[in-house]
This record gives C-alpha cells, structure tokens and sequence, in this order.
C-alpha cells in the first residue's frame, strides 16, 4: 500500500527550496564577479604591456 | 577547494540523514524535518555575527584594515543567514501553528530585531567614505549587536508563554539520539557552508582591492 503524502510537505518543501536557491543565487553572484574580476585583470595586463 | 568538497558532502550527508534516517517526529509531524535546516541556519548566523563581533574588535586593537573586511564579510553572511532563518521559521511556523508570523513570540520578534539591526550596519557603513572613520564606526556598531546574540538566544528560554518549541534545555537536547546526530551533521554542514562562502566572498574582496590598487598605480 502506498505511504499518504503529508499535507504539510508544501512547506517543508518550500523551506529546503528556498536554502537551495539562495546557494545557487550566491554562486552565480560569485562567478558573475570572478568574471568581471577576470575581465579587469586582463585590461590591467593589456595595460602594463603597453607601458613596459 | 577541500572546503568546497567538505560542505557538499557533508550537505549531501545531512539531507540523507534528515530525509531517510531521521525518524518522523510524534508531536509535529512532517514539518519537524524543517527543524533539521532552521535551526542550524539560526545557530550558524548567531556565528557569524560573532565572528563579525571578534574582528571589529581585532580591529579596534590594531587598526588592521583586513579586520575590518573580514568583519564586513562574515556579518554580510550573517545577514544572508538570518533571511534564510527568518523564511524557513515563517514556512514552519505555517505548517506548525496555522499562521506565517506572530508578535507575541518573544524569540521571533527578537531575531528580527537582530536581523534588521544588521541589516542597519550597511546602511551606516555605506554612508561614510571609506577609511578609518568608517571602519572604526563599523567596528563599534558590528560589536553593540552581538549584545542582542545571548538575549535572541536566551528569550526562548525566559518566555512565559513556549509556543515556539524549547529543543535544548539545561537537561541536554530534548530528542532522541538520531534526530540530535542528523541535527549536529546539519549543523557542521551549514558551518562548513559559512566557512566556504566566507572564503570565497573575501578572496574576491581581496582581489577587488589589489586590482583597485593596481588601476590607481596604473593611471
């Protein structure tokens, strides 16, 4: 026989959800920065070369 | 990189645990499972306004600029904990007792009440130019709330009225012995979590005032 679902499973979902979203949002906060970051450096190097 | 690998496994070995192992609780039910990420989620944000604390002081001691940031970061994480705590309690306490959020509980208004004097700190920290001054008044702030840290803690346990459940108590955690094992691994999950995303967050930081630094040099 198969085990009823509880009702209150919405919820507990929803609160799991909601954790793993905020993770997933700060990593691609995090790589969106490690890519300007990225972008910048390689400026600052274009940069240097020019001058040296 | 170890760290990363550490809080995926202990992440994935906390959501084993807590889906499969821990057994349904006979009082509330189903919902009880929330408890597994709430409350360490709670007791990781106390940490890191802590850790923020002890870094503003560090730094009021020796004036090192990398205090100042380390504090500012692990308080941002803070925060980031405390909304979390904040909306998986509200998801709780709706399956729980019927209602998304209470005034008459004495250890929700209290969270809120450090949450959104944290959230405060940006807002005084933003307003000054940065330098000394800010980092001295950011440092001063950061150390009057973690003043509110022992009484958020300790309301739960001072209230008359103990609709919010009291799981740890002076007799020890008030659970049987698998649910206080899923709990300690969700904890070190959501610590190993802090650390890493503490980690990460401050080496962009770092690298975003050396590359500031090396622009000025440049121009």
């Amino acid at each position: 026989m198969a085990q009823a679902v509880p009702s209150e499973w919405q919820y507990v979902a929803g609160a799991y959800l909601v954790v793993f979203v905020a993770v997933l949002a700060w990593v691609a906060i995090i790589a969106a920065k490690l890519q300007r970051l990225q972008r910048q450096l390689g400026e600052l190097v274009e940069k240097a070369r020019d001058r040296g | 990189m170890k760290l990363a690998a550490l809080t995926t496994a202990l992440m994935g070995a906390a959501l084993g645990l807590i889906f499969f192992y821990a057994p349904t609780d006979a009082d509330q039910g189903f919902s009880q499972r929330i408890f597994y990420f709430h409350v360490p989620i709670a007791l990781t944000s106390y940490a890191c306004f802590g850790w923020g604390a002890w870094k503003a002081l560090r730094y009021l001691r020796t004036r090192d600029e990398r205090a100042d940031l380390e504090s500012y970061v692990a308080i941002h994480q803070g925060v980031i904990f405390g909304a979390l705590t904040l909306i998986t309690g509200s998801l709780w306490a709706k399956a729980s007792w019927g209602v998304w959020w209470t005034w008459g509980e004495d250890q929700l208004v209290l969270f809120l009440v450090l949450f959104l004097f944290y959230c405060a700190y940006f807002m005084l920290r933003f307003s000054v130019e940065a330098g000394v001054q800010r980092a001295s008044m950011s440092a001063v702030y950061a150390l009057f709330g973690v003043v509110l840290i022992p009484v958020s803690f300790l309301a739960i346990r001072l209230s008359k009225k103990f609709i919010h459940p009291v799981v740890f108590t002076s007799h020890g955690p008030q659970m049987a012995h698998s649910q206080f094992f899923t709990f300690c691994v969700a904890w070190a999950a959501m610590l190993a979590l802090f650390a890493t995303l503490y980690r990460v967050e401050l080496a962009g930081k770092r690298i975003d005032g050396h590359l500031r630094e090396l622009r000025e040099l440049l121009s």
